[in-house]
């Protein structure tokens, strides 16, 4: 693919005794949808405001573009910053907001209005130019928080938590918006969330954070169907997560039953954790599988049913568009494809890097 | 739904029993006796007294002197409110208490105490001769009243104008800076912008008492500067032409009323909601 963009080294940050990133290294290639997901107070915001200038870097340094921007101030970063609560300047229109950073480069005002009128196409508020951003709802408000950074035309957008506050259908529709938009401009974004429904759709690719570490870098396909420790597989989604015993390559014992998976290179005998989707999870009749429990819980979702499972001792949640009402006896089979085997934590310290439980 | 009505009319009763008797009955006293004259008829000569050169010179060294005040008290408070409101969480609670804890003390304990000090004999005059250096007459002084009424009013044009400045979110001030101001421009298009309400209602609570005080230019100015408020003071306590006095109050007041129907229309966005 091509060039890094972006190169975060070896960076470190603490506020008082608050480490809140430690070493983390990262790079973001060029026309990437990068989005950084992770529980609050993972690091996520830290890292982005590091990158925008807003916060400086205690160790490492931040390459942008082949130069060392460690010390330069956010008004000389060629990227731009879409912020969580808009942070429009109330005191002047949308005209006015969208024009500011161009303004300031001297820009004639010919280019400024035809980028205006283009900005305000993009983000679908012709019209608009002489509102005052208190009359605008907070899906147009976000919108225009998003034209003005882009009418400058950045390399790299950073966008925190743009969606945070806005209602789930306008969040679905904004998520449409946000890919089209990229795709139309071929700007980098780099996106930060805690959402990870918002991370899957519209990234190209994930960096799982939490507690000031990466916990997995990868594409949403490969951090949802693969996820490398139980932090990452219990943020991204719902999953049953077991404790199990690789008996030898692919093939794992579960709860005392043995189950055909994919994975190798695991040893034999060796204790790990099991990740296993509850859409992966087939209830069948009890003669037909290894595995026997009792449908404890049922509950209707809409595009599936919800139910959980007693089953050698381990409540299975289990995703099925096939009802099986309480009490039913039943059987569990897993596809061997579905089956992830990851490494237990070896020690107390790897399980507080890797597990936040 | 009456009943509730009934109730909240019952509650306020007593808050409309203070407009009354507080300030409905006065201020239509003060326009009853404003216009008429000794024997009770109708008259605007106490209305236009101010036209009379006596009268108007007290008019305008109050004005220059609470609009000299109130420059002043602002180039004193905007730096400090900007320093305080960018300071980090708990440490500038104590600062602004600093400044807030002379309002506690008396006013007039602290306009004597000014007089100690700034007297021809009084405390820096004995400071400097025995230093060597001669002796300042501020007392009794223009000098002294401006220096009384920044001392007095400082606090009023710091807290506003803190108060805005602190709520303006920190994100607008980084967004301008990543749009590319700079920290000049970022204080002059944004910062400042923001600010306008808090320094509309500074300059009101510094400059309306200012312009109507008559215990400082009495302490610090001797009887040899008369502001307006000495004026009408005067009529009321000396001569005890209270028809004067309140024809001289009601211009007083309307002049204010116009300064500050003015600044509402300057801050044509509608931006001093604070007041």
């Amino acid at each position: 693919m091509s060039n890094k963009l972006v190169d975060l080294q070896h960076i470190s940050k603490s506020y008082g005794d608050n480490l809140i990133l430690d070493d983390l290294s990262l790079y973001i290639r060029e026309n990437e949808f990068l989005t950084l997901l992770g529980p609050s107070g993972c690091g996520k915001t830290t890292t982005l405001r590091i990158l925008g200038g807003f916060e400086q870097p205690d160790k490492g340094n931040v390459i942008f573009n082949g130069q060392d921007i460690t010390s330069l101030p956010p008004n000389k970063r060629q990227l731009n910053t879409v912020f969580q609560q808009y942070a429009l300047f109330t005191h002047m229109t949308i005209k006015e907001n969208i024009a500011f950073g161009l303004t300031i480069k001297g820009k004639s005002r010919d280019y400024i209005n035809d980028k205006i009128k283009y900005a305000l196409k993009l983000v679908n508020l012709q019209g608009y130019e002489n509102r005052m951003p208190d009359s605008l709802s907070g899906g147009q408000k976000q919108r225009i928080a998003i034209a003005r950074a882009i009418v400058n035309e950045p390399k790299l957008l950073l966008l925190d938590e743009p969606l945070g506050a806005l209602d789930l259908k306008l969040r679905q529709d904004m998520q449409y918006e946000l890919i089209r938009l990229k795709n139309e401009l071929g700007i980098t974004f780099l996106y930060v969330t805690h959402d990870q429904e918002e991370a899957l759709t519209m990234s190209d690719t994930i960096v799982v954070m939490n507690q000031g570490y990466i916990q997995q870098i990868g594409t949403p396909e490969k951090i949802y169907n693969e996820p490398e420790n139980a932090f990452v597989a219990d943020f991204i989604g719902e999953s049953n997560i077991i404790g199990g015993i690789m008996l030898q390559d692919k093939l794992v014992s579960i709860l005392g039953t043995k189950f055909a998976c994919i994975d190798t290179g695991f040893g034999t005998n060796k204790p790990v954790d099991v990740v296993i989707r509850p859409e992966d999870v087939e209830l069948v009749s009890p003669d037909k599988a290894a595995l026997k429990g009792v449908v404890t819980h049922l509950i209707f979702k809409g595009v599936h049913y919800e139910m959980e499972v007693m089953a050698g001792g381990f409540e299975w949640l289990v995703h099925s568009t096939r009802m099986q009402p309480v009490g039913t006896e039943v059987g569990i089979l897993v596809d061997p494809e579905n089956i992830q085997i990851m490494n237990k934590p070896q020690s107390e310290d790897e399980e507080a890097v890797g597990v936040n439980e | 739904m009456n009943k509730k009505k009934l109730s909240n009319h019952l509650l306020s009763t007593p808050f409309y029993l203070w407009i009354g008797a507080f300030i409905v009955i006065p201020l239509f006293m003060i326009f009853y006796y404003g216009f008429t004259d000794k024997t009770g008829a109708f008259t605007l000569e106490n209305i236009t007294a101010m036209a009379e050169p006596w009268h108007f010179k007290a008019l305008m060294i109050s004005v220059v002197l609470s609009v000299i005040s109130t420059i002043i008290c602002f180039l004193l408070a905007y730096p400090l409110a900007y320093i305080l409101s960018q300071m980090k969480v708990n440490s500038h609670q104590y600062v602004v208490f600093m400044f807030i804890l002379p309002m506690w003390m008396n006013f007039l304990l602290r306009t004597l105490a000014w007089q100690t000090l700034i007297e021809k004999t009084g405390v820096i005059n004995g400071f400097l001769t025995a230093l060597g250096l001669p002796a300042l007459r501020i007392i009794n002084t223009n000098y002294a009243i401006v220096l009384g009424m920044v001392y007095n009013y400082l606090p009023f044009m710091i807290l506003p104008l803190y108060n805005t400045l602190a709520k303006i979110d920190p994100s607008v001030v980084n967004a301008a800076r990543d749009l590319g101001a700079n920290s000049f421009i970022t204080f002059k298009r944004i910062i400042f912008p923001l600010s306008i309400p808090g320094i509309i209602s500074g300059i009101t609570m510094v400059f309306v008492p200012s312009l109507t005080t008559f215990v400082i230019s009495n302490i610090l100015g001797g009887s040899k500067i008369l502001l307006i408020g000495n004026v009408i003071e005067q009529e009321f306590t000396v001569a005890c032409n209270w028809h004067l006095g309140s024809g001289l109050s009601i211009v007083l007041m309307m002049f204010i009323v116009v300064n500050m129907v003015l600044s509402m229309i300057f801050d044509k966005d509608g931006e001093a909601n604070a007041l």
